[in-house]
């Protein structure tokens, strides 16, 4: 029981963080229709900026600079690229993304080479014990980050100008644009924010209590699996990629204990699976219908 | 996929037009002719290539079979597959474990004969294609990719727990060598010599490798043009539409899944011949990842969603490209740097076929397939009034 209640408090933990990538894809896609498959190569660059800066700044400014540096990356694909094609349809700018992830990863992962730098604050590797069960310190910064952003995220969501425009466009980007809303305003900011909170999760993955492993190719591969949780919860449903993010990162922990370490990546998508053939918008997409 | 990928059959001439039939003849002839002097060249080839640049070819071969396989999913019938390596893996491994020496206490094999093994590997794979219909008959679009991702994971637990058909990850196991009806494709068996120049192991695996292209070939052209790949194109551009038409949506997507599984497949075992050796990747990134599974789709998207030729094309950039630079480089003493930060063939070819698909989408959909249609219509074909 006691082992059950520490691989749900971490796996919470861990979700949190997906969850965090999982809200960066459904903004993107509620905002432009495309998915971002670049979402890795942004974690991975937030990531290195902080390797390249932590050792003027320290590692507080260091971490800034990271996740607003991701954020005018996640910024910069859009306005150089993704803006200049608005003709093409979405899959076909789902699949430009792909070039730019090629591109990003690569290049990152050779400046890395050899050298897999943690990025973890100071809490990184200090596990504790409450009432017999071990508790690791990141994923429960992780949990209070999260839920902190996500909350901030849901208030501008609903109540400011842009959370409005944004739902507006992604009700009706015609009748958005024709109400005075400026569109590429809006897919923007969606950018700019989905880069800041990858920039945010880099932060708490390439850490020993995560992932045990420094920042690699490694951990764009973690970050392929806030893909399930956002789908899982359904691709245009803001609260569904939180919960995705919570499944996601607990199965992944449940199992890694109770079946084999090579089998929870496997699982996570699995159950995604799963979750499709019943609902195949994911559990709180809305569903496409069509009519003759 | 797109309603931008343009449709592999020429379009009539527009109505009240008079026939341009003797124009078209000749264009078809012409057209053939370049095919014929094509295969010529590569037949020719193995006699003026040493082994190393065969062995490229063979590469960029694999990559070809490959790649059509994506294009008759991905850009005829519209379904968008991240799985493509899955079935690689499937293919290898179905090759290796029928092809196997039975009797061998750390591996399962079957020992069946060589050339009907490479039947049973790309049947294997079409099955397992099949078995994904059910999926992917419910899903669409981006959904679908992302599931058939979730293929690309399985298939890595598969290699790693499956030590009995895989051989595991840390040793990975031999394919038998191949033959067919009893000639080896290895430096054994009757000397065998063309003008001069020895056939072995070499030469006779880029014949192997190219009659498999040829098949492959023919066969994805024939679907495209006949009544399959009509009904896949009408399931890509509308579901719905093509159900009232009389279209089984759910048995063109499936058949579609199938068959580029099978080409799959047969890239898989045919990757396994080439490496001479099956071993399963340790992380997503490897011969059967996720990597894999992108530069398929790179193939397919440079060189033109849906387009069979353009197909090969994309094989030929994306996979010929690490080869290529890296032969030259030995000679040339590129790429000499080693250790960190160092720019390898491989790393190259990834930032040319990234910065290709991010080219292709923003300034040509149709990919090189539609470049080249345009520099062959100005060439040999009156331009149609829509044209002018």
């Amino acid at each position: 029981m006691n082992t059950f209640l520490q691989l749900t408090v971490n796996g919470l933990g861990k979700g949190a963080v997906f969850a965090l990538l999982a809200l960066g894809f459904v903004i993107i896609f509620k905002a432009t229709e495309v998915v971002n498959f670049a979402h890795g190569s942004l974690v991975l660059f937030g990531g290195y900026l902080v390797v390249v800066t932590r050792d003027a700044l320290g590692w507080v400014g260091a971490s800034l600079v990271g996740i607003v540096s991701a954020g005018l990356l996640g910024l910069l694909v859009e306005r150089l690229l993704l803006s200049r094609s608005r003709h093409a349809d979405a899959n076909s700018l789902a699949l430009l993304t792909i070039g730019v992830d090629v591109i990003v990863t690569e290049e990152i992962v050779r400046r890395l080479g050899v050298t897999l730098p943690f990025l973890g604050g100071a809490w990184d590797a200090q596990p504790f014990q409450v009432g017999g069960i071990t508790l690791f310190r990141t994923h429960l910064v992780a949990l209070v980050v999260a839920a902190i952003l996500i909350t901030a995220f849901w208030l501008a969501f609903k109540y400011s100008n842009w959370g409005v425009a944004m739902r507006a466009q992604a009700e009706n980007r015609e009748a958005a644009a024709l109400m005075g809303i400026r569109s590429s305003r809006v897919t923007a900011t969606a950018w700019l924010v989905a880069g800041l909170l990858a920039g945010v999760a880099v932060l708490f993955i390439a850490t020993q209590d995560f992932s045990g492993a420094g920042l690699s190719r490694g951990t764009h591969s973690i970050a392929l699996a806030a893909f399930p949780a956002a789908i899982l919860g359904g691709l245009d449903s803001t609260a569904g990629a939180v919960v995705g993010g919570l499944v996601v990162g607990l199965v992944e922990a449940l199992s890694a204990q109770y079946v084999s370490f090579d089998f929870s990546k496997s699982a996570v998508f699995l159950v995604m699976l799963v979750v499709l053939v019943v609902r195949p918008s994911g559990l709180f997409g809305t569903r496409e219908r069509t009519r003759v | 996929m797109s309603d931008s990928a343009v449709s592999e059959v020429d379009s009539p001439p527009a109505t009240g037009e008079p026939p341009v039939k003797p124009r078209r003849d000749v264009a078809k002839l012409v057209r053939t002719v370049a095919w014929l002097a094509l295969l010529v060249v590569l037949l020719a080839l193995p006699l003026y290539l040493d082994a190393a640049w065969l062995k490229a070819g063979q590469y960029m071969m694999i990559g070809g079979v490959g790649a059509i396989g994506l294009t008759l999913v991905v850009g005829q019938a519209g379904q968008l597959s991240l799985a493509h390596a899955f079935f690689l893996l499937a293919g290898a491994t179905a090759y290796t474990v029928l092809s196997g020496p039975a009797g061998d206490d750390r591996v399962i094999g079957f020992g069946l004969d060589p050339g009907l093994s490479l039947l049973g590997a790309v049947a294997v794979s079409a099955l397992l294609g099949l078995a994904f219909a059910p999926v992917a008959g419910r899903l669409r679009g981006i959904y679908l990719g992302v599931a058939s991702l979730a293929l690309v994971f399985l298939g890595l637990y598969f290699g790693q727990s499956a030590e009995e058909l895989t051989g595991g990850t840390s040793t990975g196991r031999a394919p038998a060598p191949f033959s067919l009806f009893g000639f080896p494709f290895t430096n054994d068996g009757p000397e065998i010599a063309l003008l001069g120049v020895p056939i072995r192991q070499a030469e006779r695996t880029w014949y192997l490798f190219l009659l498999l292209t040829v098949l492959a070939f023919v066969i994805a052209r024939g679907a495209v043009h006949s009544r399959v790949g009509r009904s896949w194109r009408a399931v890509r551009d509308n579901e719905a539409a093509a159900a009232v038409l009389g279209v089984s949506v759910l048995r063109a997507k499936a058949g579609a899944f199938a068959v580029s599984s099978a080409y799959g497949g047969l890239a898989g075992a045919m990757t396994v011949l080439w490496f001479d050796i099956l071993k399963p990747d340790e992380s997503e990134f490897g011969t059967y990842g996720i990597n894999v599974s992108i530069a398929y789709l790179a193939m397919v998207i440079i060189g033109g969603l849906g387009s069979v030729p353009g197909a090969l094309v994309g094989a030929l950039i994306v996979n010929g490209l690490p080869q290529v630079l890296a032969l030259y480089s030995a000679d040339l003493g590129w790429f000499s740097g080693t250790g960190d930060g160092a720019l390898t063939p491989i790393l190259v070819s990834s930032f040319v076929y990234g910065a290709a698909i991010i080219l292709v989408v923003l300034f040509e959909p149709g990919g090189l397939a539609a470049i080249g249609r345009r520099l062959t219509r100005k060439r040999i074909r009156r331009p149609t009034p829509e044209e002018k």
